[in-house]
């Protein structure tokens, strides 16, 4: 398989008057060609600015400080903006969690869609033949009339739709979806992932999928990376994250899931809050909320360190996470609360 | 979640030594106001044919007119008149708008619809032509002015409470209020009123140099105060004859008028402020 | 419904508010105090011209039928004869009307000009330097009178450099025009301050919307995601407050044409005012009414042409 994007060490920070916001502090993946690799986390965790970083959308006070973002071995971090501008919308695209805010309210559905083809010398006609086969493509119906019509004018799913199209227009190799069913209703929300499943398959694209949904990555994924606080604590292909999650935070979030199987198990919700990340903690971020942590959780920050080569965790105690599983039992967390006094 | 963070930090930071500002100066325009004869070397109705359209000097800070009056001491005089005006054409609307906003917003109906219909046609002309109409109405002085920017300025206010009213009373400590059995009047009062008063006393803060620049573009027309009372928009208007060689006649009252307001102003905007970070 | 309908609608809507200002208007010459026709006529008028005025006004009969004597006398553009000028008032209208209007088409030309860079840069540079003292310099303008602006105007740039005339009227167009400037300048002002704080706060807002970083992510230039992203949408709310703007650029006309000695419709209400001459001051306010109302219906009606969110 090709490397497509490689991540190196990204480092985004917010830098503000009177603190440093670490959203994103030294993310490195990699994205291979036709995967779907996703990136899963809580809000804040940094997800959705290592994809804004990717495509130099970060907004003031933002800015990427660190690191190397290798497209098709470029350095997008060091792009020109013209350079910048040709992998925008041509190579990598994007599409944004709220359909409502993402697109233009004032301009015609056509009118946005044309946008996509600004730097190609497409005539009017090839641009109305193209967007017309991309709706239908997006499952948009009578996408003749559907193109003339404003953003208010769509429901939520057929904006999402829409959205998806435009950012199909100039078959990209890369597709970002910044949590694009979030937003929706639970039933279009399906309608959609399926769509970008297929649209995966018929194009032959890669997909960076964010998202806080774990569903969402057991449907669609082939790897994914966990964050928090803005950096990766486990990295792994999907069936080993669901059959043996080695981070206590990713152990965590899988007990958290209404399970399918076993409806009679009870839903574990985390506890505590996210980390500010102006102030994140000495050591290890996660320590005041892990059942596991020890002092040296407090003291020292822990590597990424891979366990297989496929297989990346961030965590001191390895060992006693070897036990996790998907389905968690309740005397196996007792046995891990002999750490615990926080 | 982040953007919250930085929203957060930036306004209270860049606007309170902008709202001191604003409070340093409405206070020393206060002072003068009330104790001008400390600070105004002369009397500011005085005739003196012996220093006519005298330029600024040590002797006359600002010159003296083409009475010989001190410009400086009639300035000085003139912050007594044009803070009254600011002041007293700003709370009459304040308290009889607000009231009317209250009443008619918690009672609603065909009186409600009809008012709010009316100030709806009226509010769409400009405050200054339906104060002159007012004013070609009642004849010109002082008093007409103030019954002139009442007659008009209350229906802002009324406006504005009457929307604060219709959000809040369905809110659950007015149900609760309701329920329990308290009289109208007692949740008019005690419980409505506190609520939506802030935002009606922000918009009076700025709403005091709308009415004081009114007042003084009324005298500046010769349509209010009458000479020789010492009036900033007054003064302007006598010096206006004489700009081809005696500007300090026009540029000093102008002066101290455009401080006064912008203090007015970035005080309305540090409460402004203070009420949306409240709010939060 | 569709845009012709929607006007059409607005246009029937304004009808009652016509209705309502007129009854007004009416209402204003019997509420000063004296008599009508006197005040019509004026002080030194002879019993004789009194009675036949009584008559043509209607005043020996009820209040209905005067009513309906005054809408026909506006409807037949019949506006009475001004005391002051002894000529019909619907020719001293006709000769001044266009110089307010060129006043205020100038300063809107001028507002435009001034807030459109300063709002956007201002709004695209947030919390900079050049932010700051374009906030500072627009809280200055709505806090400052404007009759004082017009008169330092009017130092320096008549009095001391001597560039443009200090007051008055022109013959020719380009003199016409040159004694519009000055005027046109200071009425600007106010509105470019106002516009300014919006535009700003519209950009600083649209720039945050997530539809510009989508419109970014396509590849389309910086420039055009400026235009038809950020400015197109902050439009909406900028040229609606233009256009009310306009309304209160007329209504500070009656100051800045005082200032400029500009023989515009402003000025010729305070002359009137102070005159007595009713029957001209009668018509302004009809006027100043009927123009501020086909502003707001074309407000409404651009408004609707903008977003297309709105519903006809």
């Amino acid at each position: 398989m090709n490397k497509l994007l490689e991540v190196k060490d990204l480092q985004t920070h917010f830098i503000m008057k009177n603190e440093v916001v670490k959203a994103v502090d030294g993310v490195s993946f990699t994205i291979y060609e036709k995967e779907t690799f996703g990136l899963v986390g809580e809000s804040g965790s940094g997800k959705s600015q290592t994809c804004r970083s990717i495509l130099g959308l970060v907004k003031k006070p933002g800015k990427v400080v660190g690191g190397e973002i290798l497209y098709k071995k470029q350095d997008v971090v060091k792009m020109s903006k013209d350079q910048l501008r040709k992998i925008r919308g041509h190579e990598i695209s994007i599409i944004f969690q709220e359909p409502m805010t993402s697109l233009n309210p004032v301009l015609k559905i056509r009118k946005q869609i044309f946008e996509a083809f600004d730097r190609t010398d497409m005539t009017k006609e090839e641009k109305r033949k193209k967007s017309i086969e991309l709706l239908k493509l997006v499952g948009i119906p009578s996408p003749e009339t559907r193109m003339e019509e404003y953003t208010h004018q769509f429901s939520g799913g057929m904006r999402q739709r829409a959205m998806i199209a435009i950012a199909l227009a100039s078959e990209p190799s890369l597709l970002i979806a910044d949590e694009p069913t979030t937003a929706l209703d639970v039933t279009i929300q399906d309608q959609i992932m399926q769509l970008l499943n297929q649209l995966k398959e018929e194009l032959g694209m890669s997909i960076l999928l964010i998202t806080h949904d774990l569903a969402v990555v057991a449907q669609m994924c082939d790897r994914v990376a966990v964050m928090y606080a803005g950096m990766i604590v486990e990295m792994t292909d999907t069936f080993t994250l669901f059959s043996t999650p080695r981070h206590p935070y990713t152990n965590a979030l899988i007990r958290s899931l209404p399970n399918q199987k076993g409806a009679n198990e009870r839903l574990e919700p985390i506890h505590g809050a996210p980390p500010n990340l102006a102030d994140l903690p000495m050591g290890c971020p996660f320590h005041p909320r892990c059942k596991f942590a020890e002092e040296i959780c407090r003291t020292s920050r822990p590597e990424l360190t891979d366990l297989t080569n496929t297989h990346q965790v961030r965590c001191h105690f390895l060992n006693k996470t070897v036990g996790f599983q998907g389905t968690f039992t309740p005397d196996k967390k007792q046995g891990g609360c002999d750490g615990e006094n926080s | 979640m982040m953007r919250h963070a930085k929203k957060r930090e930036i306004p209270i930071w860049a606007t309170k030594p902008a709202f001191i500002v604003g409070i340093i100066i409405v206070v020393t325009a206060i002072l003068i106001s009330f104790f001008p004869q400390f600070i105004a070397p002369y009397d500011p109705i005085e005739v003196n044919s012996k220093a006519i359209l005298v330029a600024p000097s040590a002797e006359h800070f600002f010159g003296t007119d083409n009475f010989g009056r001190d410009v400086f001491s009639r300035v000085i005089w003139a912050a007594r008149i044009d803070l009254q005006i600011g002041v007293f054409a700003t709370i009459v609307p304040l308290i009889f708008g607000s009231l009317m906003g209250l009443i008619a917003g918690y009672y609603g109906g065909v009186v409600d619809n009809i008012l709010m219909r009316i100030i709806d046609i009226l509010m769409t002309f400009p405050f200054t032509i339906l104060v002159i109409v007012i004013m070609t109405i009642l004849g010109q002085g002082m008093r007409n002015i103030y019954i002139a920017i009442w007659l008009v300025g209350w229906m802002a206010y009324a406006k504005l409470v009457r929307g604060e009213v219709l959000v809040l009373k369905n809110a659950e400590f007015i149900e609760a209020a309701r329920v329990t059995g308290f009289s109208d009047k007692r949740i008019l009062l005690r419980h409505m009123l506190p609520n939506v008063v802030s935002s009606a006393v922000v918009f009076a803060a700025s709403d005091v140099v709308l009415c004081m620049l009114t007042g003084a573009s009324m005298s500046f027309l010769g349509l209010g105060v009458q000479p020789p009372t010492p009036e900033w928009g007054a003064i302007l208007n006598e010096g206006r004859a004489y700009i081809m060689n005696a500007w300090w006649i026009t540029f000093f009252p102008g002066l101290f008028m455009a401080i006064t307001g912008i203090g007015f102003s970035l005080l309305g905007d540090g409460l402004t402020d203070f009420l949306r970070t409240k709010g939060k | 419904m569709n845009g012709l309908n929607y006007i059409l609608k607005r246009i029937l809507q304004i009808i009652p508010v016509v209705f309502i200002i007129s009854i007004l208007i009416f209402l204003m010459l019997r509420a000063i105090p004296g008599d009508p026709a006197r005040l019509v006529l004026g002080e030194k008028a002879t019993i004789e011209s009194i009675d036949a005025m009584r008559e043509k006004l209607g005043l020996n009969e009820s209040y209905i039928v005067q009513y309906g004597k005054f809408v026909k006398g506006i409807v037949s553009l019949d506006l009475g004869t001004s005391l002051t000028y002894q000529r019909p008032v619907i020719e001293l209208l006709r000769s001044r009307v266009k110089i307010t209007l060129m006043l205020t088409l100038i300063s809107t030309f001028f507002s435009l000009l001034i807030s459109f860079p300063l709002g956007y840069y201002a709004g695209k540079y947030k919390d900079s330097m050049f932010d700051q003292i374009v906030k500072s310099g627009a809280l200055a303008a709505v806090s400052m009178p404007s009759f004082w602006i017009g008169l330092l105007l009017m130092i320096l740039f008549g009095v001391k450099l001597r560039w443009l005339p200090v007051g008055g009227w022109g013959n020719t167009f380009i003199e016409q025009i040159r004694s519009l400037i000055l005027p046109g300048l200071t009425m600007s002002l106010l509105t470019s301050a106002l516009l300014i704080r919006n535009i700003r706060n519209s950009v600083v807002d649209i720039s945050n919307m997530d539809y510009v970083d989508f419109a970014r992510s396509k590849g389309i230039s910086e420039r055009a995601v400026k235009n038809r992203h950020i400015l197109r949408n902050a439009l909406i709310s900028t040229v609606t407050l233009l256009l009310m703007r306009m309304a209160y650029m007329l209504g500070g006309s009656v100051i800045i044409e005082t200032v400029f000695s500009l023989p515009g419709i402003g000025k010729l209400m305070v002359d009137s005012i102070f005159g007595r001459d009713y029957a001209v001051v009668q018509a302004l306010v009809m006027l100043f009414a009927m123009i501020i109302l086909m502003i707001n219906l074309l407000t409404d009606i651009i408004y609707s042409f903008l977003d297309p969110r709105v519903k006809f």
